[in-house]
């Protein structure tokens, strides 16, 4: 079987990219529609999908044309009968950001966009069940965002009790 | 009521309120959409609300006339901290919802915060049994963002560490499914032989579990004199003992009655799903990252992939306990075949000088501390590196900014997309088939919660 | 879980049954890191526990939030629950569980645990509250014999 390298359709911007065989950069318009592409073409497993949050380091490499935001969504796709991976990266949006689900193509993104809603507010239009799946219902906040802080509670190492 | 009285009540209302999640729990049918109810039915494949009608699951029963209960997240058979609950018309499952996050421990974020070198210490808490093989995702992926190459000799000890880590996390999973099922000489057998293992890694590493032993340029200290023996030991033992696991429950009635075609997957709806591992080799998909996209090592070892047929739950458990025998045949090989040299990369970058340098120069000790203190930078890049571990397809996808410590550290973690098969696996089974589910489903908190 | 088993037999201290009741146990051993999801779950199970009852907290992340320090983790489950012995350890090695058990039993039996309590350096027990006074220590005499 001769496996050819995978492409996306015209007006996709792609790259190289370390352990895949293609990296690409759709906007929010064309993300549904490439992913489909890719899962007619025999990509039949979704690996994996997480937010990313660049607050601080907005100046990433990205190919000539991509519009950056602050936020972007990195879907891993794994094709099993050609043995290739591909990455595809869209870029969310600033304040409020926003994409598309993949649920009705891989029904196993759900929990992977529940994790992406609760720790960055990634919203996710058509999906079942948009709540928070790691932190208490009440949880107030993204914690993966740059903005938030880690939560660190100041310990002192002395013998005299002070702050812990 | 007294006063007491009003208290407790007061006291044990307001717990109830703060452990209740809201919308995370399994709610009643009339407050659920219809995609939610599909999922919690497991009909994986009919996905679209158009397809999909949420009157025709289960039409003749009303609201009243089932019974949504709770299991854990403190529960004996839960396998750590999770919470399932479950819609019941009787003894049998309508509805599975799993809220999980009860062991969330923020290692993404703390992963941002740790230097290269630290990272793996993290790392190694996620699924924390199988440690080495979590850290060994985590440090080629750091390698490959760093473009070295680790040396031959830390390949191969890299992959029998693994195997051997794979065969304990397999043991442990034989013994507390032996347990869900009952057998309690199950139980101990396997930690008994798994004490075998963690010695082992005791004396390598200094530490039974959660071992920072791979680190990113090779490992940190080389096996210790004498390791042919004491590994051989290991393999001989546990390879004899597997057919004693073989008479105490494969060909055992009770237990074959319990696991054969209980809960069955077909291979598109495991797809679907994108569940890895034993999972999705129960249904057939002979998918072992091992074979099919090999790294270490692995493609020039001699090992077979086990693949089942029917997706049930004896599938799972066959293929687990064969995945031992299997690991023990490439541990073999590693001893017969492990090749001299460095157990790390000798690159300036990445390792430190020999400690007996330090006192003599002055380069090597600001050398040593620079790296141990801010660590070394790495590039900026992204990368995602994937393993297979016990459970399936382990990734980690690193972002780098150039910096001493990692911009976004993101493990995919097998067990938190396998739990998505739950739902499916147990409808229409009963609710103690629901312990086996889990069971065989092999799910690890830490790494799910992360 | 490996301190049950064969290799270092907890069962020889008496200690083999994990009841799988909070109702039934005499001792909660809170083991590994506990989240802010988990924490009021932890307080439901500990309260329901009957009285005489004492705890473990092993490991680091149980005991002070280890390696964690961040917005996940409770810093310490002393915050939660009142603790009798810490155990520490990523992870405690079974040996170390054992010993903490053994420690605890230690205490018991000469009522040095009593004292603490009654000196108000815990929160386990209010006298006026309990009908079980620290005056009688019934658990105690019962407890390992000499």
């Amino acid at each position: 079987m001769i496996a050819l390298s995978p492409s996306a359709p015209p007006g996709v911007l792609t790259s190289e990219a370390h352990c895949a065989d293609l990296c690409c950069y759709p906007t929010r318009g064309q993300y549904f529609a490439l992913v489909a592409s890719f899962k007619a073409d025999d990509f039949e497993m979704c690996v994996d999908l997480c937010g990313v949050d660049y607050l601080e380091h907005p100046d990433r490499a990205l190919p000539q044309g991509v519009m950056r935001t602050r936020f972007e969504v990195v879907v891993n796709l794994l094709s099993l009968s050609k043995r290739q991976r591909v990455r595809v990266r869209v870029q969310a949006g600033d304040d409020e950001p926003e994409v598309d689900s993949l649920f009705v193509l891989f029904p196993g993104t759900e929990a992977m966009e529940r994790e992406a809603f609760d720790l960055y507010g990634v919203l996710f239009t058509n999906h079942p069940d948009l709540t928070r799946i790691l932190m208490p219902e009440e949880w107030e906040g993204h914690p993966l965002r740059k903005d938030y802080g880690s939560g660190r509670v100041p310990v002192q190492f002395k013998e005299a009790p002070g702050p812990r | 009521m007294s006063d007491d009285t009003v208290r407790t009540v007061e006291r044990f209302d307001r717990l109830t309120a703060e452990t209740s999640e809201g919308a995370q729990e399994l709610l009643r049918r009339d407050v659920t959409k219809a995609p939610e109810i599909g999922r919690e039915v497991g009909s994986v494949l009919r996905v679209d609300g158009h397809s999909f009608d949420p009157n025709s699951v289960d039409y003749e029963r009303r609201d009243d006339e089932t019974m949504i209960i709770n299991m854990g997240p403190s529960h004996p058979s839960t396998h750590g901290v999770l919470r399932l609950m479950l819609e019941l018309d009787g003894e049998f499952v309508l509805r599975t919802k799993p809220v999980i996050g009860y062991l969330h421990t923020g290692m993404e974020k703390t992963g941002e915060e740790l230097s290269y070198v630290q990272g793996a210490t993290n790392v190694t808490r996620m699924d924390y049994l199988s440690p080495v093989i979590n850290e060994l995702c985590y440090s080629m992926a750091v390698e490959k963002l760093l473009g070295i190459d680790v040396p031959e000799r830390a390949i191969w000890i890299r992959m029998m560490m693994s195997e051997l880590n794979r065969m304990s996390s397999h043991l442990v999973w034989m013994a507390t499914n032996g347990m869900d099922l009952g057998s309690t000489s199950m139980m101990i057998y396997g930690l008994r032989e798994r004490e075998l293992i963690l010695a082992f890694f005791e004396k390598t590493a200094g530490l039974r579990l959660n071992l920072n032993y791979v680190r990113p340029g090779g490992v940190a200290a080389d096996l210790p004199d004498g390791w042919q023996d004491d590994v051989l030991v290991i393999c001989d033992t546990i390879y004899e003992r597997t057919f004693e696991y073989d008479q105490l429950l494969t060909g055992q009635p009770i237990f074959r009655q319990r696991l054969i075609g209980v809960a069955p997957m077909t291979a598109e709806e495991a797809l679907a799903l994108c569940v890895t591992g034993p999972l999705l080799r129960s249904t057939g998909v002979p998918w072992d990252l091992r074979r099919t996209m090999p790294y270490l090592a692995y493609d020039q070892v001699e090992f077979d992939v086990i693949v089942g047929t029917y997706g049930d739950n004896f599938d799972r458990y066959a293929i687990r306990l064969n995945e031992i025998r299997e690991s023990i045949r490439i541990v073999r090989q590693c001893i017969d075949m492990m090749p001299t040299g460095d157990y790390r990369s000798q690159d300036p970058k990445v390792t430190p000088p020999p400690r007996a340098r330090i006192g003599e120069s002055m380069e090597a000790l600001i050398h040593h501390f620079k790296l141990f203190t801010e660590g070394f930078h790495v590039p900026a890049g992204e990368v995602y590196m994937a393993v297979e571990s016990p459970r399936g397809e382990l990734g980690c996808y690193l972002v780098a900014d150039g910096g001493p410590k990692p911009y976004r550290m993101h493990t995919r973690a097998p067990s938190f997309v396998n739990l998505q098969a739950v739902p499916l696996l147990m409808r229409g089974g009963m609710v103690s088939d629901a312990i086996t589910v889990i069971s065989t489903v092999d799910p690890v908190m830490g790494e799910v919660d992360r | 879980m490996a301190a049950g088993a064969a290799d270092f037999d907890l069962a020889r201290y008496g200690m083999e049954v994990f009841r799988n009741s909070p109702r039934q146990a005499d001792l909660m051993i809170v083991a590994g890191r506990v989240s802010q999801k988990m924490a009021p779950v932890l307080r439901q199970v500990y309260d329901q526990m009957m009285e005489p009852k004492w705890v473990i907290s092993m490991g680091v992340c149980a005991s002070t939030g280890g390696l964690f320090n961040n917005y996940a983790i409770v810093q310490g489950v002393d915050q939660i629950v009142p603790v009798d012995v810490y155990a520490p350890g990523c992870p405690p090695s079974p040996e170390t569980l054992m010993h903490a058990i053994l420690t605890l039993h230690e205490q018991i039996r000469t009522g040095e645990l009593m004292k603490r309590r009654t000196e108000g350096r815990s929160l386990a027990i209010d006298p006026q509250q309990s009908p079980w006074t620290p005056d009688v220590p019934v658990a105690v005499r019962m407890g390992t014999p000499k």
